[in-house]
């Protein structure tokens, strides 16, 4: 639907050895341009809006917004062609990106509704100057790597503001994935929740490291209950982690492995010696308190409250 | 590179305090292993702190001073091991299987205090009592 009445636009791919010779002409028919861009700006804004919407982009905006925002993206727009500077563009692109964004739209609906908008501009240049082919190649010779650029800086500004969220998320996630907690004197318990990856894997290694150093531990509690597989890989690093605690003098206690993650142990061929393992957290946590010498007692008959 | 070797009580307490040649090593293992049986004491502890490189022959000595004076009567602790180093030890190989490791010196005496105690309180000859209980580990 889209391509089926403007198959002269992509006919100007070969044009850019022409503009660097008339790059005069070229800045005299931009003027030209943005004066029929600024003359029909309300009826090619509603086009676009119309078309917009006709093709179920930005479905998570409604339809009064999509206005809004078509007309600041048309102004912004007009405004790159006329003075050629993108900067401005850019800014914006990158605070709609960050408006937007945490509504759910995606890259292709921003990329998308910046075609089309090319596409309804490049139309109504095709109405306009229909009698005077020359006049319609020469005004496309300037306006299409001006409006590739725009569609370009508008979509690497999207995307670069989404990988800049992604990294922000990731970086939040690291910090939160590994927490090693003392719970006695001497007792570390390190709870892994979720899919350990080889980098998760190291910074774990490293956390606990330093954490049996600064805590002076004898005993730590490895708790992989919320993890419900890891390959032979993450299998082994664990392993060596549990080695290298040995080295600095602390005992590993390895709690609630899943059946999967035992069968994935015992496929590696790990020295089970080496390792000491307990069902869950509690017996675990049981069994350390054991090697240091800690003592539950329960007093039958008194309340918690007491 | 001369490694210090001092007596404390029935311990020794070697620091090593930098990186040690191959021949530097060997040197300690005589050293150790000697003046273990001339002090007649009951521990060793081997202090790496300082060392932020250990290669393979000088894990295989450290181990080998662990089993050779356990031979002897005494028990061998090593301390103060890099958290860094540990895992590049371990990811090499080098997990000084059988060896008794501690964070520091402190812990290495507090280990070395605790199972004195509980030599003394088995009641039994101390001197002899020590060959059984490195029987546990015989891989020497």
């Amino acid at each position: 639907m889209k391509g089926s009445k403007g198959p002269a636009a992509p006919a100007s791919a070969p044009l850019p050895a022409k503009i660097a010779i008339g790059s005069e002409s070229t800045t005299s028919l931009l003027r030209e341009l943005v004066a029929h861009l600024r003359q029909n700006r309300t009826q090619l804004r509603e086009e676009w809006a119309r078309r917009i919407t006709e093709a179920e982009l930005l479905t998570a905006m409604t339809k009064e917004e999509i206005f809004a925002e078509a007309t600041s993206v048309y102004d912004n727009y007009v405004e790159a062609l006329e003075t050629g500077t993108f900067e401005a563009l850019q800014a914006y692109a990158r605070n709609l990106s960050e408006r937007i964004i945490p509504r759910g739209v995606e890259t292709h609906e921003v990329v998308g509704i910046v075609l089309l908008l090319r596409d309804v501009l490049a139309r109504s240049l095709f109405a306009k100057y229909q009698g005077d082919f020359t006049k319609l190649n020469r005004i496309l010779d300037a306006y299409e790597p001006a409006a590739n650029r725009i569609a370009n800086t508008v979509a690497v500004g999207f995307v670069q503001e989404r990988e800049r969220i992604i990294r922000e998320q990731q970086e939040a996630i690291r910090e939160l994935s590994t927490p090693v907690l003392q719970v006695r004197e001497r007792l570390l318990i390190l709870p892994i929740i979720g899919v350990i990856d080889p980098q998760r894997a190291r910074q774990l290694t490293e956390q606990l490291l330093r954490g049996i150093r600064t805590n002076r531990a004898k005993v730590v509690v490895i708790d992989i209950t919320g993890v419900a597989a890891m390959d032979a890989t993450v299998a082994n690093h664990l392993v060596q982690t549990v080695e290298a605690s040995r080295l600095l003098g602390a005992t590993v206690i390895v709690t609630g492995l899943s059946p999967e993650i035992a069968q994935t142990l015992v496929t590696i061929g790990v020295d089970l010696g080496k390792m000491t393992t307990v069902g869950d957290l509690q017996g675990g946590i049981e069994e350390a308190e054991r090697l240091l010498g800690y003592k539950v007692v329960h007093f039958a008959g008194e309340t918690p409250e007491a | 590179m001369d490694v210090p070797v001092l007596k404390q009580g029935p311990y020794l307490i070697a620091t090593v305090q930098s990186a040690l040649t191959d021949a530097d090593l060997a040197q300690l293992r005589r050293t150790l292993v000697e003046q273990v049986g001339r002090y007649r004491s009951r521990g060793l502890i081997v202090d790496v702190t300082a060392v932020d490189v250990l290669d393979s022959f000088a894990c295989r000595t450290l181990r080998d001073i662990a089993h050779m004076t356990g031979f002897r009567g005494a028990e061998t602790v090593i301390v103060g091991i890099h958290a860094d180093l540990a895992f590049a030890m371990v990811q090499l190989g080098l997990s000084l299987e059988g060896v008794t490791t501690a964070l520091d010196l402190e812990e290495g005496l507090a280990y070395l205090d605790r199972k004195q105690r509980s030599v003394k309180a088995l009641g039994s000859r101390p001197r002899q009592s020590a060959g059984p209980r490195n029987l546990l580990h015989p891989r020497g």
